[in-house]
Formats: structure tokens, C-alpha cells, sequence
């Protein structure tokens, strides 16, 4: 270890304003602090300080979105073999298959974005911030496996400077800057988002894998684009080779979806570990899904045949789709969440809400989350102006009892 | 009749070096004391001492330029010895070097609202306390709505406030009726249940419930009855209170107080009887641990304390030195990922940060300077009823009408202090509020 730090401190020189490298001096500040805690000590204010800082935040959310990435790598990998007609299914295999699936996109959302905020930070002189290390992993997870790199490329680059960095950063973001990759690659590729084939990994990797052949009657189609679709008649979801899905996988995840947001039980296990650590708002997350499962009460009480989605029970629009996974780390993100206490029951009520509604109500989006989210985003400054109005007029009406 | 107040939020730090009760009590009779105006916010001081002058105990050093009635005054009797300055000639600190004197004469006993007034701005009492809004000296043009007086200490490593030798019962007694005096409201004392005093009539006894920050007099009056824009609240605490009734009942100024020297790094936490402004280095000879780290020594508590070194004086309040390990001689790899038991947290990623156990932690910030972006952290540490995040953008903001309508007549920098001791994002939120509360006051006044 303090080989590191030796090391460290014959380069310090190099990166600082003069040196050879002083265009690097934020990306060697980013490393130094990542690798030692920095020296400083508080010169106003408090002599002592919490241990937590936003890197620790970071890295935690980052460790709760761990099962959803290894899960979906295992799925990944299932869903090729189930298609490509294998019988068997070893497990190591399924691992490495959509590991080696995953690892270019992974690459790809950090290269880009960690490199643009490299770049604003070091144009700024500002510390390096950590809030892409949570955004670069989401993106792949909340992703169609089949989305082309490039697209991802300039997805990101497109959020990360035009959602993030022109409002400042870190902290300073209106919406969630996944989920507007996300909904950036919807609305401009929607041929190579949506659809069958999207979500299942066609082709062989390194060997590993077969060729999913989709004129053979398989469909990739997830269970929410098979509701969408649906066509009068009971509603039954299948899988790619047209056996029917119960309620069981779709929780454990053995389903069609985007990479990381298949498995409602490891999205559990996430929340679980956010929640135990108090990194995440349990207020946010417990009104979202109080919010989708009431509206999903409502919709199926007032059953409709025009509307397929209606007919899911409340608990299958929360294993179904992205709603669990949007609701655990996406709503709660705390820059674009309301941040007044009361204002995050109402902000998560809605979001649960108006994902059900817009899956229910609106054949042309299976999924609602996405939007819900991003909808709700741009509303939360209003909810905490009326709570923070409610505070202001109480402090009014003291005066007024007085006189 | 006795009223409970029990507030819920807030934090007691679990530090290690606290005074244990019993501990055998050290008095040092300090060379040199000093006064720092600084320690006075809103007095702006003028010299009326030179160096070398003779003054008396009780004497003035220093008056407000505004009031020049309201003095500080000279803790011991002696010379002055120095008087420091600072940038653009500010007086840092006015040393007086100590000598044996005869005591003072008594004063005589004031009367009238008018010369109690006039006695506590000339002894130096006036000084002690503070008004709200804006966390000041009192402005002697205002009468306050109510006056708040705190009987206990709630911060980390603090004494209990009933154990200064400033604090009887019969002092207790003749400050609140000639307090009485001086407001047409009431006076509030605030202690925590089991206090050994009586307080009577006409001051209301309230009984607060919770952690620290329920022993800063802003929080009791903000549970108690809040300050309203337009209205004055003077806050003081039992200590100077009690000094007020020295002055009425025997006519003298007291000038003695009890500090609790406490922290990690200090051998044999103990309590020292002492003389306000009393030189640091004869209080701390021989207490330090040499265990070869650099130290921190803070005049007060870790929260609202002041950082001042071996060769100080003890700063106003007068009550606490703690001294911990500064931290500037350490490299921990990779410190955010650690699990280590030793860190101290409310968070509970840290899985020993909920253990009962005492931490000593150093004055590192223990992560970068960063944006707003966890939320309610402050709400939670906090019990008054306001939006801490709001008031804060409001005050950077420079906004003064939303700055109002968010209560910022209602707070004082240390409400903030835990407020930025839990901020993931080591915001420097008490320099903001001070910044905020001198702004507001300058474009108001």
C-alpha cells in the first residue's frame, strides 16, 4: 500500500498546474482520492465530520445493482440456449455467455461517460464526481441486450451532457440521467428498442451459445409487449418457445427484458441492502409500490378487453416489466426525487400511479415505468414547492394568531 | 408547574474522553487571560486600554462602537500585556498578564430596569448573551419578547452546566426577578429533568427531553414559542444568568469558571476551575497524550468550538477544551469502502456505527466537497420546525424574502452545526448561516 502512495507522490508534480500533465490534474485528483482519503481537515464549522461521503453513497448503490447485473447475465445466457434450442443449461456457461454479452456495453457507457466527466471537470477545475459510477451501470442494466454499442455511445453522451453537466453536475440534474439514455434511445431507435428480437442475444459468443433463428416461431417478446399485443381471448404469457410463464419465473426472472430488470427477487435483494444501509429513501420506494399496486387494483376491478394490461393482477404489473426496478433505483434517486419528507410519499404514490396507467391505458407503451419516472422528475420541484409553501404558510398564520 | 418538552430528532456523537462525574477537580490560576471580541458577534470592538496600562479586575478593555456602553471587560487584574492584531488592524485579542490585586470593590446594588441594564453592559455580562434573529450581541434599543436561558449543555463531551461555581440557588433567584425587569414576556429556563435548583416564579420552568442540540436555547424557544419576524428573544445561559445575580446580590462580577478539559487525546479527562479567558498552555501542561499524532485543540465543543492553539486562551463560552487527533498524519487506502469499527457514522452502512461504543474521531472532512444531493439528512438532526435544505439555497441564493419567509429569524449558526456534521457532502452550513444572518442584517438595519 504505501508503494501506492510513494508512487502517488513522485507524480503528484507532473499532473499540477505547470507539470507535463497538468491538462490530467482532475482524473490524478479523482484517482488519489478514490485510492487514500484525503488529509484535509476541517477549517470552518464542526472539527469532526460523518464517515459517509457521496463516494461511499455511490459505490453502495452500486453493490445493490450487483445481483440484478450477475442475474442477468445468467438470463442472458438462458434465454440464447432456450432459443437456440440447447437442451442442457451449466450454469458457468450461462454466467460466462452473458457476461461476455454485457462487458462491451459496460465498457462502452463508462468509457464515454466517465470520459465526458473527465473532460467538465477538468474544464471546471473541479473534483471529479462519482455519480456516474451508479449511472454508467444502470444504463446497461435498463437496456435491450441487443441495443448496438454506438447507439449506446451516443445515448449516453447525449444525457450525460445534456441532462447533467450544463445544469452543473452532480446534484444539479432535473431528471434521471439513465433513464433519459434510455428514453433517448426509445424515441430515436424505437425499431431497435422494442419488438421481438430485441431483448434476446441471438448469436454465439466466443463460441459459447447458438443462433436464436426467430422464423422458427420464437418469439423474444417480453410479457408486457405480449399484453400490448394481445389479441381477445384469455391472457396467457409465454415464453420464447411457447411455454407458458408463471408467476414464479416472472419473479425469479426467467423472462424476456431488459438486461438487469428481469428479476424482481434480485431487485429485492437490492433494495434490501439500500434500505438496511438508509442509502435510499424507504418512504420513495414503499409509496411506489403502494402506488403501482393500488392502480393496479383499480385497473383490474374496472377489467377491460381493450385494454389487456388491465386484466394483470396488481402483483403481475410489479413482477412484470421494469416497475420493480424503477421503483428501487430509479424513483429514488435523491437528486430528482422530491427531497421534502412528505413530498416523497406524494412524488412515489404518483410514480406506482402513472406507470400502471400508462401500461394500462396506452397500447402504443407496454412499459410505463420509463416515463412515469421521468414525468414525475419533472413535477417533483412542484410537490416540494407546495410542501415547502405549507412550511412558509405556517410560519405566516403565527403571526396572524398573534395579532 | 413544570412543562416537558421531549424533541425526538437530533444526535448525542458517542465520543470518547468525557469528564467522568467524580474525577478530581484541578484549579489553575492562569499568568495571562484574554478577551477576543471576535467570541462577540455583532460588537465591534474599540480599545480603551493601552499596552502596559494597570487594570483592575472588572475592568473594561474594549467597547461596542455602536453602544459604547456594552464592555468587555478584564477577567483578572494585572497589565495588559499585548494587544494583538490582525488584518487592516482588527483586534484580534487584548492580553492581560495576571498580578496579585485586592478584590474589587463591590458596585452598588442597580434598582431600575434601566441601571440593571446599564450594569450588565458595563461588567461584560450584556456581552454573553445573544439575541435572535440574527444570532448577536443584544441591540440595547430592542426589548426582548422573552428571554430563553438554558440550564444544560447538551454538546458532545460537555459539563453539566449545574456544577459551575457561578451557579446557587440564591443567584439563581435575584437574576430571574431583576430578568423580570427587563421584559414585559417571560422568561423561559430550560434544564433537563432532575435539575437540583428551584426555579421560581415569575420564570417558567420547562423540562427538555432528547439529544444534543436540546440544550442550545434557540432550539428550546423555537419548541417553546418561536421568534417571529419583527420580534426580539435574547438567549442566554444559566451560567450567565446566575453571574447576573452575583452582581445583585453581592455586587461582583464573576469572572470564575469551570472547564471541562475532554477528548480522545487527552490522558485523564477532568474538570479545571479557572478564570475566564484562561491561557491554554498552563491548562493543558502535561494532559496531552504524546502518542506522536498531531492534535487539535478546540476551545468548546467539536461542534461550535473554536480551533485554537497550544499557546491560546480559552474562548467564550469558557466552559470546554477538547483536544482530538487532527488527522492531517494519516493515509487510509481506499477509506470510503471501509467497514472498520472505529469509524463514527449515523449511517448505517458503517456496521458498527450503531454499536454503544465511544469513537474518537480526527478532524478530517472524510470526503470531498460536493453538491446538495442526499436529502432530509438535515431534517433529521434538527428539531425545529424548518426545511434546513431550503433556508440554505435561499442563503446562497442571497434571496432575503424567501430567507424570511423560511425562518431564518428563527436560527443561529450552531442549530446548523449537526445539520453539517452528517452532510455526505461536507457542506460548510454554519459559515453559510453566519454568512446569510450578517447579510440579511446589513441590508435590513
Amino acid at each position: 500500500m504505501s508503494l501506492i502512495k510513494k508512487y502517488l507522490d513522485r507524480a503528484r508534480p507532473h499532473f499540477q498546474p505547470g507539470g507535463r500533465f497538468q491538462a490530467l490534474q482532475s482524473v490524478f485528483d479523482g484517482v488519489e482520492t478514490f485510492l487514500y482519503t484525503p488529509r484535509d481537515t476541517s477549517r470552518s464549522g464542526v472539527h469532526v465530520h460523518d464517515a459517509l461521503d457521496s463516494k461511499r453513497v455511490m459505490i453502495i448503490v452500486v453493490m445493490a445493482l450487483l445481483p440484478c447485473l450477475l442475474f442477468g447475465m445468467y438470463n442472458c445466457g438462458y434465454q440464447n440456449y432456450l432459443g437456440s434450442g440447447h437442451a442442457e443449461f451449466p450454469f458457468w456457461e450461462l454466467m460466462a455467455y452473458g457476461f461476455l454479452a454485457i462487458l462491451p456495453k459496460i465498457v462502452v457507457t463508462y468509457v464515454v461517460g466517465l470520459g465526458i466527466e473527465f473532460v467538465v471537470a477538468q474544464w471546471r477545475h473541479e473534483e471529479i464526481q462519482e455519480g456516474f459510477l451508479v449511472t454508467g451501470i444502470l444504463i446497461p442494466l435498463i437496456c435491450p441486450i441487443e441495443t448496438p454499442l454506438w447507439m449506446m455511445a451516443v445515448a449516453t453522451a447525449f444525457s450525460v451532457i445534456f441532462v447533467k453537466e450544463v445544469f452543473g453536475g452532480t446534484g444539479y440534474n432535473i431528471f434521471n440521467v439513465a433513464l433519459v439514455t434510455r428514453a433517448f434511445l426509445f424515441f430515436s431507435y424505437p425499431a431497435s428498442m422494442s419488438g421481438d428480437r430485441a431483448f434476446i442475444s441471438s448469436q454465439p459468443i466466443c463460441g459459447l451459445g447458438g443462433t436464436v433463428n426467430f422464423a422458427d416461431g420464437i418469439s423474444g417478446a417480453t410479457p408486457l409487449g405480449q399484453v400490448a399485443t394481445h389479441a381477445g381471448g384469455p391472457l396467457e404469457i409465454h415464453n420464447i418457445v411457447g411455454d407458458p410463464v408463471s408467476n414464479w419465473d416472472a419473479f425469479l426472472g426467467l423472462i424476456p427484458g431488459s438486461f438487469g430488470e428481469t428479476s424482481t427477487l434480485c431487485i429485492f435483494i437490492g433494495a434490501a441492502l439500500l434500505l438496511l444501509t438508509g442509502i435510499a429513501s424507504w418512504k420513495v420506494m414503499l409509496s411506489v409500490f403502494a402506488g403501482g399496486l393500488l392502480m393496479g387494483l383499480t385497473v383490474h376491478v374496472f377489467q377491460n378487453s381493450d385494454y389487456p394490461a388491465s386484466m394483470l393482477t396488481p402483483w403481475q404489473q410489479i413482477i412484470y416489466g421494469g416497475f420493480a426496478f424503477a421503483a428501487v433505483f430509479m424513483a429514488t434517486d435523491p437528486v430528482t426525487a422530491a427531497r421534502t419528507g412528505v413530498g416523497k410519499y406524494i412524488y412515489g404514490l404518483l410514480v406506482g400511479v402513472i406507470a400502471v396507467i400508462i401500461r394500462t391505458y396506452n397500447n402504443g407503451y407496454p412499459e410505463g415505468a420509463m416515463l412515469a419516472v421521468l414525468l414525475m422528475n419533472a413535477l417533483a420541484p412542484l410537490i416540494d414547492w407546495c410542501v415547502v409553501q405549507a412550511n412558509i404558510n405556517r410560519r405566516l398564520n403565527r403571526v396572524k394568531a398573534k395579532s | 408547574m413544570i412543562n416537558t418538552v421531549k424533541l425526538k430528532r437530533g444526535l448525542d456523537l458517542r465520543m470518547e474522553g468525557a469528564v467522568e462525574a467524580g474525577a478530581p477537580v484541578q484549579a489553575v490560576s492562569p499568568d495571562t487571560v484574554a478577551v477576543c471580541p471576535d467570541d462577540f458577534h455583532g460588537f465591534l470592538p474599540k480599545l480603551q486600554v493601552k499596552e502596559d496600562d494597570a487594570v483592575a479586575q472588572g475592568q473594561p478593555l474594549m467597547h461596542d462602537k455602536n453602544c459604547p456602553d456594552i464592555k468587555l471587560c478584564s477577567p483578572v487584574a494585572g497589565t495588559v500585556a499585548a494587544v494583538v492584531r490582525g488584518e487592516r488592524r482588527k483586534i484580534l485579542r487584548v492580553v492581560v498578564k495576571a498580578a496579585a490585586a485586592a478584590a474589587p470593590e463591590p458596585i452598588v446594588r442597580p434598582d431600575t430596569p434601566e441601571r440593571i441594564r446599564q450594569a450588565m453592559q458595563l461588567t461584560g455580562l450584556w456581552a454573553e448573551m445573544r439575541q435572535r434573529p440574527y444570532d448577536i450581541v443584544p441591540d440595547p434599543g430592542k426589548t426582548p419578547r422573552d428571554i430563553f436561558v438554558t440550564a444544560f449543555d447538551s454538546a458532545p463531551l460537555a459539563l453539566p452546566m449545574e456544577n459551575h461555581p457561578a451557579v446557587s440557588q440564591k443567584r439563581l433567584d435575584a437574576a430571574v426577578e431583576a430578568m423580570a425587569r427587563l421584559t414585559s414576556g417571560h422568561i423561559y429556563i430550560c434544564t433537563r429533568p432532575g435539575f437540583p435548583l428551584k426555579v421560581t416564579s415569575p420564570a417558567l420552568h420547562y423540562v427538555i427531553e432528547g439529544p444534543h442540540p436540546s440544550g442550545n436555547a434557540g432550539i428550546q424557544a423555537a419548541n417553546i414559542a418561536p421568534v417571529n419576524k419583527g420580534e426580539t428573544i435574547w438567549t442566554l445561559s444559566i451560567v450567565t444568568l446566575c453571574r447576573l445575580g452575583q452582581l445583585m446580590t453581592e455586587g461582583v462580577r464573576g469572572f470564575e469558571t469551570l472547564v471541562g478539559l475532554c477528548g480522545s487525546e487527552v490522558k485523564q479527562p477532568h474538570a479545571i476551575t479557572t478564570v475566564d479567558g484562561a491561557d491554554i498552555a498552563q491548562l493543558i501542561d502535561g494532559q496531552i497524550k504524546d502518542d506522536g499524532r498531531h492534535h487539535r485543540i478546540i476551545s468548546g465543543n467539536v461542534l461550535t468550538g473554536v480551533k485554537v492553539d497550544a499557546d491560546g486562551y480559552l474562548r467564550f463560552p469558557y466552559r470546554q477544551l477538547t483536544v482530538i487527533p487532527e488527522g492531517d498524519d494519516v493515509d487510509e487506502f481506499m477509506g470510503w469502502a471501509s467497514l472498520s469499527p472505529s469509524k463514527m457514522s449515523v449511517s448505517r452502512s458503517f456496521p458498527f456505527s450503531g454499536l454503544k461504543k465511544r469513537f474518537s474521531p480526527d478532524a478530517r472532512l472524510l470526503g470531498g466537497h460536493r453538491a446538495m444531493i442526499m436529502s432530509e439528512t438535515a431534517d433529521k438532526v434538527m428539531p425545529m420546525d424548518i426545511l434546513p435544505e431550503y433556508l440554505l439555497k435561499a442563503i446562497i441564493s442571497k434571496d432575503i424574502d424567501r430567507m424570511e419567509a423560511l425562518g431564518i429569524y428563527e436560527v443561529a449558526p450552531e442549530d446548523f452545526a449537526l445539520a453539517e456534521y452528517v452532510d455526505p457532502s461536507k457542506t460548510e452550513t454554519q459559515k453559510i448561516v453566519r454568512e446569510g444572518l450578517d447579510y440579511l442584517r446589513k441590508e435590513i438595519e
